[in-house]
């Protein structure tokens, strides 16, 4: 999603303040359709305050609330340095977000957050940087790729590796071109080509081989399915990358968001404030056990 | 004029007439009631109005899956347990209104009526339950988010506890170190002995009430005061049943309590996530929720989003959820634990192991309601022996 | 999920076989209700409430009763073939209802005794659920329904939500209101802990002990209570008969049912 030029960078302190249960509400600014189920909306919110006072970092995410449907966990997907407008890309699989994923311009909906904790991306600055993306994983990941265009000087080599199931489910096509211009590696992998495609055939996890790592410098940030996240994450040890330098977005099921609900553990994290990203060295040996 | 000799800490003899008279006075000042009470085959914890409706010489046996109450002339007012009930269902309800809203032509409003929830006393509160209220608080207050909902029925909570005499044959407090004393936590104490009780005072609330009694000329004499002797003597009550406890002997006619070896309990079970016990006792397991949902400090719970007809007016309902059902852990691309033994493990790793990780405490108190109440009896105690005695290599 | 959140109201249609009439009396109850979901639903055949009838297709189709006569068959095919999303509705469409109680006999010798002139009857030899014949896209369990699940159906299909129907145990609304267990205070055999939730444990809150109207649970254990149960002293024909009620023919109580009759003992060793 694009937005204007940076402002100045939000103090992660000035975060929620009040109760974990309250909904700001906020319309539907514009919307892109970004494939046959997933679609980009920006809303604005619709008190004052909000748009003043909202902040959020790269990888936190909103809960999004629609009354008398329900509500879903969706990673904030726009530049953290313009929060009076936010951008959430959803991927219609059930309910609420088939409700999400229909609705049109000026349509309603309330937001709590931003919550959980973000990517490290000030601790890794200097570094070489992986962006591995699964289908809507790209989500959770966008908006430190609006970082780090913003801050590109502080990063070394940027690679973005984006898997979908068909080039038609390849998101946030138009945005390929800037990333691009601000130097950015970006690299395309499908399940299945289609007439035209004349990118690789295969599994995020494979777009690893084509880059050249130096190990010691590089750190990766990865979002998408679990067993992609894992593959991914196993290969890039191979290549020599510390598991402390590998962070992952867990998915898992949330009611509140703040610790409250109990739903989204995984041994003993919950996922919703001690994630969802983690560093691998911490969350791996969790992933690993079958049905934790 | 409050008696300002009545502080925390101090102790004072109360007879049964004493008891009515605190209840009298809690109710005066605008408090629901609450205590043990029998009701359809067990003691519950029930609205009271008049100490006559205590359980009064009535003990209840329990073990896995099985509780009785039988009568007993030499048992005294607070001689049962724990029954089905706990300080959860109180402060935090089954099911509960989080938020109403209403449309108009303008869109939603958040239109949560504001109403401070009635000020509670609870009667006949036990170690294990002081301590499930403490980590309680510590899931819902402690954290960067504060429920708002428990924090208003918290604050306006009043505590009578009551130190145990004697254990059921599910109880493991001692293991724990949450019992069998009352304490810290509450605002007044009991020890039932020789048909009065000894009120220690353990707050400021505990001490006004105390003094108010004490200044309406109740039978209670402001100059019995326990001396230092009395005091250890009553204190000694609650002491030697947990030496009794940790000895696992009991005296005759009483049933041998549970004990749990919690030495290294994390590590033991976060490195025995594969374990074939986890399928051993699924084979066993219904995978009901009894055992969660009586447990005092389990606190999942869902959150739904229902409308009314006209569509107008949406509501969020948040109701009690538990880890060995599979809308625990239903996502939209399948399930994160689909078989019971990842679910029996969920409860049991959480509650002793990944607890300390959260909460820095054990996320068992000791109190055995999950061993009376499992409709097939399985044993959290017995379980953690099993792995305990056989790890994997 | 399916959804039929449609620009137009959705139509709906209720269709009766073998059955009691009993959730088409919960159906009535809630008529008033259905109607009041903003008008949002056009109720187009219901033969039992009003003699208007539209033909098809139909967005929403609700379905009572079992199959249980030959013309059952081509019947539900075509309703099937008329209802974009299909619901059955209570024990006889959803496992066959007590009359599946025939089919651990000889359905002749039943006919003999009950009817007159037998050959007038035409009868299946088994009462058998809807889904055993066509694909059922959601079940509204219970002997008779729950209004207030029901509502929640059609709420929910309108606005194009998934329904919340728990598919945990009865044992989850009895906590929740309270209600002291029967199977652990008074020893007696409940079916509560393998039951699917739904009624809001009526009968334990009343006393008595679950009987299954809703049928098996998620992932039920019915070795593992009926074990239990046993040890405490209930008789495996007490318990067999627990089974064998209006969710008889429901593969999971079925099975335990053969199971208790002596069929072989398939507890883990314990
Ligand atoms: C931190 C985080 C960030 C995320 N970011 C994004 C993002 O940016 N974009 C995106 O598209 N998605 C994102 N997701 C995923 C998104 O939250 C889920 O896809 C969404 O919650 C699914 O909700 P639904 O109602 O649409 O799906 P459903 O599958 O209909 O609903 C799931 C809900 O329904 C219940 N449910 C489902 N099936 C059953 C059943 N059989 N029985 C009982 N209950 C059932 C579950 O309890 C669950 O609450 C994110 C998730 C997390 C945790
Ligand atoms: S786990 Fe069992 S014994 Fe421990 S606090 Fe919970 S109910 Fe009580
Ligand atoms: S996860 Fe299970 S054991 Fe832990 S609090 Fe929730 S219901 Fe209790
Ligand atoms: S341990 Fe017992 S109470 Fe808990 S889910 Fe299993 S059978 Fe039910
Ligand atoms: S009475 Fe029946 S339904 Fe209720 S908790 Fe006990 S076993 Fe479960
Ligand atoms: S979502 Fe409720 S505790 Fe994490």
């Amino acid at each position: 999603m694009t937005l204007p030029a940076p402002l100045s960078y939000p103090p992660p302190e000035s975060l929620d303040p009040g109760s974990p249960w309250h909904a700001r509400p906020a319309r539907i600014d514009r919307v892109r359709d970004e494939s046959a189920d997933v679609r980009t909306m920006v809303l604005v919110f619709e008190q004052a305050r909000d748009r003043r006072d909202y902040r959020f970092l790269p990888g936190q995410f909103n809960m999004l609330l629609l009354p008398g449907i329900g509500e879903a966990a969706i990673s904030i997907a726009s530049d953290p340095e313009h929060c009076s407008a936010v951008a959430h890309t959803v991927r219609a699989v059930g309910s609420v977000t088939h409700a999400l994923a229909r609705l049109e311009v000026g349509d309603q909906l309330f937001v709590r957050g931003p919550f959980g904790r973000p990517w490290p991306l000030e601790e890794l600055r200097e570094r070489d940087l992986i962006i591995a993306a699964g289908g809507v994983g790209l989500a959770s990941v966008q908006a430190a790729i609006c970082h780090c265009m913003t801050h590109r000087g502080d990063y070394g080599r940027i690679a973005v590796l984006h898997g979908a199931k068909t080039p038609a489910d390849l998101l946030c096509r138009s945005d390929y071109g800037r990333w691009r211009d601000h130097g950015i590696d970006l690299h395309l992998i499908v399940d299945h080509a289609a007439p035209g495609w004349q990118g690789p055939v295969g599994f995020v996890p494979q777009l690893l081989d084509r880059l050249e790592i130096v190990p010691s410098e590089t750190s990766l940030i990865c979002c998408g399915p679990e067993p992609m996240m894992e593959a991914v994450a196993r290969r890039s040890i191979a290549a020599g990358i510390d598991p402390d330098q590998i962070f992952v977005s867990i998915e898992r099921l949330m009611a509140c968001a703040s610790g409250l609900c109990g739903l989204c553990q995984l041994g003993p994290f919950f996922i919703c404030k001690d994630g969802p990203v983690l560093s691998y060295d911490r969350i791996g040996p969790w992933l690993a056990v079958p049905h934790l | 004029m409050p008696d300002s000799s009545s502080i925390p800490g101090d102790w004072r003899w109360l007879d049964a007439d004493g008891l009515q008279i605190l209840i009298d006075l809690l109710r005066g000042r605008g408090f629901r009631v609450v205590g043990p009470r029998i009701a359809d085959g067990a003691i519950v914890i029930g609205d009271i109005d008049s100490a006559a409706q205590l359980p009064t010489g009535w003990l209840d046996d329990q073990d896995g899956g099985s509780y009785r109450l039988r009568q007993d002339k030499a048992a005294g007012t607070f001689d049962h347990v724990v029954g089905p009930h706990s300080l959860k269902n109180f402060l935090f309800p089954a099911r509960e209104t989080l938020q109403h809203w209403t449309r108009d032509d303008r869109g939603w409003h958040d239109t949560t009526p504001a109403e401070p929830p009635r000020p509670l006393a609870v009667i006949g509160v036990r170690g294990c339950d002081l301590a499930a209220l403490a980590i309680q608080d510590r899931v819902f207050l402690g954290g960067d988010h504060v429920d708002p909902a428990y924090k208003a029925r918290r604050e306006r909570l009043f505590l009578l506890a009551v130190n145990c005499r004697r254990a059921a044959a599910t109880c493991f407090c001692h293991s724990m170190g949450c019992g069998p004393a009352a304490g810290p936590g509450f605002d007044l104490a009991l020890t039932e002995t020789d048909g009065r009780f000894a009120v220690e005072t353990g707050s400021e609330a505990g001490a006004a009430l105390l003094a108010e009694l004490a200044a309406r000329g109740s039978p209670v004499t402001p100059a019995e005061i326990l001396d230092e002797a009395a005091i250890e003597q009553v204190r000694d009550i609650p002491r030697r049943l947990g030496r009794e406890m940790h000895a696992r002997r009991a005296e005759p006619g009483r049933p041998v309590p549970r004990s749990l070896d919690t030495d290294g309990i994390r590590d033991l079970l976060f490195s025995n996530l594969e374990h074939p016990r986890w399928q051993q006792v699924a084979d066993r397991c219904l995978s009901c929720a009894n055992c969660t949902l009586v447990c005092p400090t389990c606190f999942c719970s869902s959150v739904s989003d229902v409308a009314d007809l006209s569509g107008d007016h949406a509501s969020r309902e948040r109701q009690w959820a538990s880890c060995f059902t599979l809308e625990h852990s239903q996502m939209h691309g399948g399930n994160a634990r689909p078989t019971v033994a990842s679910r029996y493990r969920q409860w049991l790793t959480h509650k002793l192991a990944g607890w300390i990780d959260q909460f820095g405490s054990s996320g068992c108190t000791g109190c055995g309601r999950c061993i009376t109440w499992c409709p097939v009896g399985i044993d959290l105690t017995a379980e953690v022996a099993a792995i305990r005695e056989a790890p994997t290599p | 999920m399916t959804t039929v959140a449609t620009a137009k109201k959705p139509r709906l249609a209720v269709f009766k076989f073998a059955s009691c009439d009993g959730c088409q009396l919960q159906l009535l109850d809630a008529e008033g209700q259905l109607r009041a979901i903003a008008d949002q639903v056009e109720i187009d055949h219901f033969l039992e409430a009003r003699s208007r009838s539209l033909p098809g297709p139909y967005d929403i189709g609700l379905v009572e009763g079992s199959i249980s006569t030959p013309a059952d068959i081509p019947r539900i095919l075509e309703i099937r073939r008329q209802c974009r999303f299909l619901v059955t509705i209570g024990a006889c469409a959803t496992s066959g209802g007590i009359q599946a109680l025939r089919n651990w006999g000889q359905v002749d010798e039943f006919l003999g005794a009950v009817y007159a002139t037998p050959a007038y009857v035409q009868s299946l030899e088994k009462s058998t659920a809807i889904a055993d014949h066509v694909p059922v896209d959601f079940e509204l369990r219970g002997c008779p329904i729950d209004t207030r699940q029901l509502v929640e159906l059609v709420s929910a299909v309108v606005v194009g939500r998934r329904p919340r129907v728990p598919t945990y145990s009865v044992c989850v609304e009895c906590k929740m209101r309270g209600t002291v267990c029967v199977a652990v205070a008074r020893g007696i055999a409940c079916l509560g802990p393998v039951t699917q939730a739904g009624c809001d444990a009526l009968c334990p809150a009343h006393d008595r002990e679950c009987f299954g109207c809703f049928g098996p649970s998620q992932q039920p254990n019915l070795v593992s209570l009926n074990g239990f149960y046993e040890r405490q002293g209930a008789s495996r024909e007490r318990l067999g008969r627990l089974v064998q009620s209006f969710n008889a023919w429901s593969p999971e109580f079925h099975a335990e049912h053969d199971r208790l009759a002596g069929g072989p003992d398939t507890e883990a060793d314990r």
